[in-house]
């Protein structure tokens, strides 16, 4: 679940560094599985076939996550000539098994593909993305299994 | 007095689930070694045969290891270590579609 300001904001970002990737977190309290807090990364790599965050720029980023008591909720890029599917690059390596991996494609400048899945242990699952006006201020505890 | 070792979520599995974690050595080598004394598994997530590991990043305080000396910087009591793995990947190779 993600609101409709938020979504846009990445796709926005997706588009600006097209040709590149692009790649950025939406942070959250831990634990609370919301993406409150939009965190737009420079792809270090700066290349349309691959991303990394900068490593001092990763630091600065997780200690202030810290601070905040947050996570990375959503770890997001794009793939600017293909589809918005994890590659087999970014299942080997994913290391945020707790993070929704959003991906987005701007292979085509009229169509908006946005898809999230998990990537834990090399095993990717597909989740619906449900796009809000805003998250709910009460956060709901949560008894559902991740949709598939 | 010892050096404590920040661990990221992904090896915390390692560590008993705890965030930080203290150990001693001269070096990054050094201190390596002595926590894998203590959570066996953690140094193979941390280095391969060629040395540090491309995907994961070990800052000693602010600066990342792989600007000061790689696994020979040297450490001593009141450092802080904070592994972080790379948050990376592209399209290179897809695999659908």
């Amino acid at each position: 679940m993600i609101d409709r300001t938020t979504y846009a904001a990445i796709v926005a970002h997706a588009r600006r560094d097209h040709p590149d990737e692009a790649c950025g977190v939406v942070a959250g309290p831990a634990g609370s599985d919301r993406p409150e807090r939009l965190v737009p990364m420079l792809n270090a790599a700066r290349s349309p076939t691959f991303y990394e965050f900068d490593s001092h720029d990763l630091l600065a980023l997780y200690r202030d996550m810290d601070e905040r008591d947050e996570e990375p909720v959503v770890v997001y890029h794009s793939h600017t000539a293909t589809e918005a599917y994890p590659s087999r690059t970014d299942i080997a390596l994913a290391q945020e098994p707790n993070a929704h991996y959003v991906l987005v494609s701007t292979r085509d400048p009229q169509v908006e593909e946005f898809r999230s899945f998990r990537i834990v242990d090399g095993t990717v699952s597909e989740e619906e993305v449900q796009v809000v006006a805003a998250l709910h201020e009460a956060p709901q505890p949560s008894t559902r299994s991740t949709p598939r | 007095m010892s050096i404590e070792v920040r661990i990221p979520t992904i090896l915390r599995t390692y560590t008993g689930g705890e965030k930080a974690v203290e150990g001693d050595g001269a070096t990054l080598s050094e201190l390596i070694a002595d926590l894998e004394s203590r959570h066996p598994g953690l140094r193979a997530r941390l280095i391969d045969d060629k040395g540090l590991r491309r995907f994961v990043n070990v800052y000693l305080n602010d600066e990342d290891v792989r600007f000061l000396g790689g696994l020979e910087t040297e450490v001593a009591d009141g450092d802080n270590i904070t592994v972080l793995p790379a948050v990376a990947g592209g399209a290179d190779t897809p695999v659908s579609g």
